[in-house]
């Protein structure tokens, strides 16, 4: 890659963006969209009062993102008063992750995200019981396919997607953040052990705010499909700078990961948002993280991987070897979630024998 | 600004096939970009009078319609829009590019500008009033809508009524008016001077073409307007003309059952379409022959408020 795609310009000197071409706005507007991150520049430069200084085509556009993410905001409200509603009597903790945690918690990823559902993490004795509640009130099972309810239930770390049967949103319910077949376990009940309420609301909870970061990260970097790569790194950025500030979060972000057994994927996060998008991460944190490093050929291979899978799905953001990374990166995430013999016997399933079942139904 | 009539045909299929023309139609600038003369031939008919943008600028939609690099480029062949290099939309026989084309930048407007209330409804303006024209395909609304823009009224969209929530104005956005069917042999005997483009058989709506937009409602495009008249028409054969008031009540929800993004803009919406239904009069509008309709609309009055 020759030349810095705007996009990442745009994080990483955002008080440069007034000056731009609108040849180039035209182009860094395209690359936001393919990246899912419009709203959030929007939110950015109204952070820093660069709005006004935009050219009006430009303001257009961002206020086209605005009414999108505002919508998907107020969903995201609803919905989660509605999850609350409908587990009031399971007796547990309301733990919200990933994008509805950012914004029940008020965090600043969450200002100009868009969403495609919402994820609760619950301890997994309770699953029953809280699939039954959500079945209760209008949540649907999706994947009716009995291997795939065994897929999810035998081995994934979340019980198949849920549907509202009316407002055809989405629910994840989670009991870890790793398959429990892939071979780094983080522990879930430290996890929600660690959980913290959000203040203000009512039973609502957040995980701890390096879990917050670390599972970012394992999410990002575990997972096979980079369509919103950019958005997520993000996400950790916009984190990062956030708790960053508050005293004695980066040895304990560090010492967390070890903990967890998520050391390698907090590496890859600071490594590419350092690298990506110029977020202050301290050395002592780098150097603590880099005790996870792989060794150099596996290094240079996954920077060639990530360095093209983090970049917006973008004719304008890629080059010869882009369908290819994202390819490895696919097979890399389902090797990392089951062991050989497993997987091979999953990919023959869903290759020789789902299409045979869908056609026989 | 050059207006697109300003390129001969050869130089606008040129520039269509090489970097594309920067076209305006009322606030949006889309760039295309095609090496389908259907493109080009349909542009050089109907879009003489729209301008063309400065190449180094800025365009709101990336738009390329070309043929197919598989198979189908030569046996039945097709073509494939892209939107900003994106191609999330069903191909279409080679031959229907145009409308494909036509379609294309009306799913660009009501796709991505979420920050207007946006409702599937023909519109036009008299004397500063405008007339909104909701209804689903079939009621007659094109055929309406195009004897209206040719006999007095001025043409501001065929499809989309685009309503800025910061004033409550009509943003006009003029394109041709598409005809479907038997639409195309009546309009070409009432409007015999009007310019059309050939029929295109066997699309998803039968038999299309488009009639030009006056070349004043191009011209105007910038001008906005309030909407005084939300009349929803239907077209029943030997019915006489009849024009019956909505309650508020009626308008408005019949209104928002024609948006595309009312549930979009939230409260915002609501505002938006109450204002609209503050300042503007429902009817229900029942007719079998044009010129009855011509009359009727001719002595609207707007109303009292």
């Amino acid at each position: 890659m020759t030349l810095t795609p705007l996009i990442l310009q745009a994080y990483r000197q955002p008080a440069s963006l007034p000056s731009l071409s609108l040849a180039d706005w035209d182009l860094l507007l395209r690359q936001s969209v393919a990246g899912y991150v419009q709203a959030g520049l929007l939110v950015m430069l109204e952070e820093l009062d660069l709005l006004q200084r935009l050219p009006a085509e430009v303001r257009e556009h961002l206020e086209w993102a605005r009414t999108l993410s505002e919508r998907h905001h107020q969903g995201v409200r609803y919905e989660v008063a509605m999850i609350a509603r409908a587990l009031a009597d399971c007796g547990l903790p309301l733990i919200l992750l990933k994008g509805a945690a950012y914004t029940m918690a008020g965090l600043p990823p969450a200002r100009g995200r868009l969403y495609s559902d919402v994820d609760i993490i619950v301890p997994e004795a309770s699953l029953p019981d809280v699939e039954a509640s959500l079945m209760m009130h209008g949540w649907a099972a999706t994947h009716h396919d009995a291997y795939d309810q065994r897929y999810y239930r035998a081995w994934m770390h979340e019980l198949p997607p849920m549907v509202h049967v009316l407002r055809h949103t989405a629910i994840d319910v989670h009991h870890a953040i790793l398959p429990r077949t892939a071979s780094v376990r983080p522990d879930p009940d430290k996890l929600r052990a660690a959980a913290v309420p959000i203040p203000g609301s009512d039973g609502l909870h957040t995980l701890a705010p390096t879990d917050i970061v670390l599972h970012s990260a394992v999410h990002l970097f575990y997972d096979g499909e980079f369509d919103h790569g950019l958005r997520d790194l993000v996400d950790i950025h916009r984190l990062l700078l956030h708790f960053g500030r508050q005293p004695g979060f980066w040895p304990a972000l560090t010492a967390r990961a070890v903990e967890l057994e998520l050391a390698r994927p907090l590496f890859y996060a600071l490594r590419y948002a350092a690298e990506l998008l110029h977020t202050p991460v301290p050395d002592e944190a780098l150097q603590a993280s880099a005790a996870a490093r792989p060794g150099p050929l596996l290094l240079r291979l996954m920077d060639a991987l990530f360095r093209r899978a983090l970049l917006p799905m973008h004719p304008s953001c890629g080059d010869a070897w882009t369908p290819a990374a994202r390819f490895c990166l696919y097979l890399r995430a389902n090797w990392l979630r089951m062991p050989p013999l497993l997987l091979a016997r999953h990919l023959f399933h869903k290759a020789f024998l789902s299409p045979k079942e869908d056609k026989q139904q | 600004m050059p207006s697109l009539s300003s390129l001969s045909r050869r130089e606008l299929g040129a520039q269509l096939a090489g970097d594309g023309i920067w076209l305006q139609t009322g606030r949006f600038v889309a760039r295309l970009q095609s090496a389908v003369p259907g493109v080009a031939d349909g542009l050089h008919l109907l879009y003489g009078d729209y301008p063309l943008r400065d190449s180094q600028g800025f365009a709101d939609f990336h738009l390329r319609l070309e043929r197919p690099k598989n198979l189908r480029r030569w046996f039945r062949p097709q073509v494939h829009m892209r939107y900003d290099g994106q191609a999330d939309f069903l191909p279409l026989p080679y031959g229907h590019a145009f409308p494909m084309f036509e379609w294309g930048l009306n799913w660009c407007v009501s796709s991505r500008a979420n920050r207007y209330l946006i409702i599937h409804a023909a519109v036009l303006e008299r004397d500063g009033h405008a007339v909104v024209l909701p209804a689903p395909p079939g009621s007659g609304k094109s055929t309406l809508t195009a004897a209206l823009a040719y006999h007095g009224w001025r043409l501001l969209s065929d499809e989309l009524t685009l309503i800025n929530p910061e004033d409550g104005h009509v943003l006009p956005c003029p394109r041709p008016i598409s005809l479907k069917n038997a639409s195309i042999g009546l309009m070409r005997g009432f409007l015999p001077q009007a310019v059309m483009s050939p029929p295109v058989h066997n699309t998803e709506k039968g038999t299309v073409a488009h009639l030009k937009a006056p070349a004043d409602s191009v011209l105007r495009a910038h001008e906005t307007v309030p909407p005084a008249w939300v009349i929803f028409p239907k077209w029943q054969a030997d019915a006489p003309p009849t024009l019956t008031p909505l309650t508020r009540a009626q308008t408005f929800i019949q209104l928002a059952e024609n948006a595309f993004n009312y549930d979009l803009l939230g409260a915002r919406g609501f505002d938006t379409m109450a204002a609209v239904i503050d300042g503007a009069q429902g009817y229900q509008f029942t007719y079998s022959r044009l010129d009855d309709a011509l009359d009727v609309f001719a002595r609207l009055a707007p109303p009292a408020l």
